[in-house]
């Protein structure tokens, strides 16, 4: 634009200037949707869990992981520093608990399941349990059990 | 719904956009009839119906409103921009007599939007546009807030398609708080739900395997 100007072929400017603002569209419509991914990304981390599936893992850049990790920790160590000694977990109880034990249903096999006291659960497809209601919060909302109200 | 987690760049209020939201980059996607004041060299493959090289004084185009306010400036130099037919006088009194009647989607579905947009091109009748608009909303207002709060389970589509996107946010709102407390008085909140965002990641997954 300055060369134009000084050259003498000032009539190009405004051809220029369109050419530019051309280029600063595209900026602004991959920047948006390079954030709205992280958005994204970062509403993972709290519905799904930290650790991200591989279907998902798989669409994700590089950087989109390392921003994940990153985040991951800062959640992590926020966490930590909230009540006391040990910590609050603030993804847990999203929803206000009414009750230590639930009961679950098993929407696809998942394997066997230990629970604290040591006992192991068989999550086979259609199984009804009556479990922790911490240890089932994160495989209801992966979509791998059920809560099944009456 | 459950995904509360999600929060995306919302579209800005007024005469200013937010550079990072998409509705705003929707917006800014729609054409305006303009009038190029000064020339443009070796842009004339942008103009299809002449085929010149360069784009001449005085070519009338329309250019979406994002060149158009890229390219705009007050001293007048370089675009004229045309009010769009909704903007002017004719239309603006019937939003002044009876804003309730108007099917706003159909006006373009960025009415309120794109009408803020336009005040930046300093038309002299920005004043009457602005009046305008602010009046349109409030008498469309009272409207939506209420069925929005008031018509659980019922087929809202009829009065919904003639709102406008900012209404139809509105809308939605209310609608969801709505569905909240119904939700809640039934007892149906503390009861845990799969992520809508795992649910929908899921299913795309299933195409993708089969492409």
């Amino acid at each position: 634009c300055n060369e134009a100007k000084s050259e003498g072929r000032a009539e190009l400017i405004p051809s220029i200037k369109l050419r530019h603002c051309c280029l600063l569209r595209n900026q602004r419509c991959v920047t948006a949707y390079l954030y709205d991914r992280l958005l994204r990304i970062r509403a993972l981390r709290w519905e799904y869990g930290s650790v991200l599936p591989p279907n998902i893992r798989f669409h994700m850049c590089a950087e989109e992981l390392q921003w994940f990790g990153q985040y991951k920790k800062s959640l992590a160590s926020f966490m930590r520093s909230l009540g006391g000694e040990e910590g609050l977990d603030i993804t847990q109880d999203m929803k206000p608990p009414k009750s230590l034990y639930i009961e679950v249903r098993c929407l696809k096999d998942h394997g066997e399941f230990e629970i604290d006291d040591g006992t192991v659960i068989l999550l086979k497809k259609n199984s009804q349990h009556f479990l922790p209601r911490w240890k089932c919060e994160q495989l209801i909302r992966q979509g791998v059990l059920e809560h099944v109200v009456s | 719904m459950d995904t509360h987690s999600y929060l995306p760049v919302q579209p800005g209020v007024g005469m200013e956009e937010n550079f990072l939201s998409l509705d705003d980059i929707l917006l800014s996607h729609e054409r305006l009839p303009i009038r190029a004041d000064i020339a443009f060299p070796r842009l004339g493959f942008l103009e299809k119906s002449s085929d010149t090289q360069d784009i001449a004084e005085g070519t009338k185009m329309e250019l979406p409103l994002w060149l158009s306010k890229g390219l705009y400036e007050r001293k007048r130099r370089v675009l004229s921009v045309e009010l769009p037919k909704v903007y002017r006088e004719g239309w603006r009194t019937v939003f002044n007599a009876d804003p309730n009647v108007v099917d706003l989607h159909k006006m373009g579905p960025y009415y309120y939007s794109l009408g803020s947009q336009m005040l930046h091109f300093d038309s002299p009748e920005n004043p009457d546009i602005a009046q305008t608009l602010l009046q349109t909303f409030i008498g469309r207002f009272r409207r939506t807030m209420d069925s929005s709060q008031n018509a659980y389970n019922e087929d809202m589509s009829a009065l919904v398609e003639r709102l406008d996107s900012l209404e139809k946010g509105l809308f939605r709102s209310g609608q969801s708080g709505l569905n909240s407390f119904q939700s809640w008085e039934k007892g149906q909140a503390t009861q845990l739900t799969a992520s809508s965002l795992v649910l929908n990641y899921r299913k795309r997954k299933i195409t993708d395997i089969q492409s």
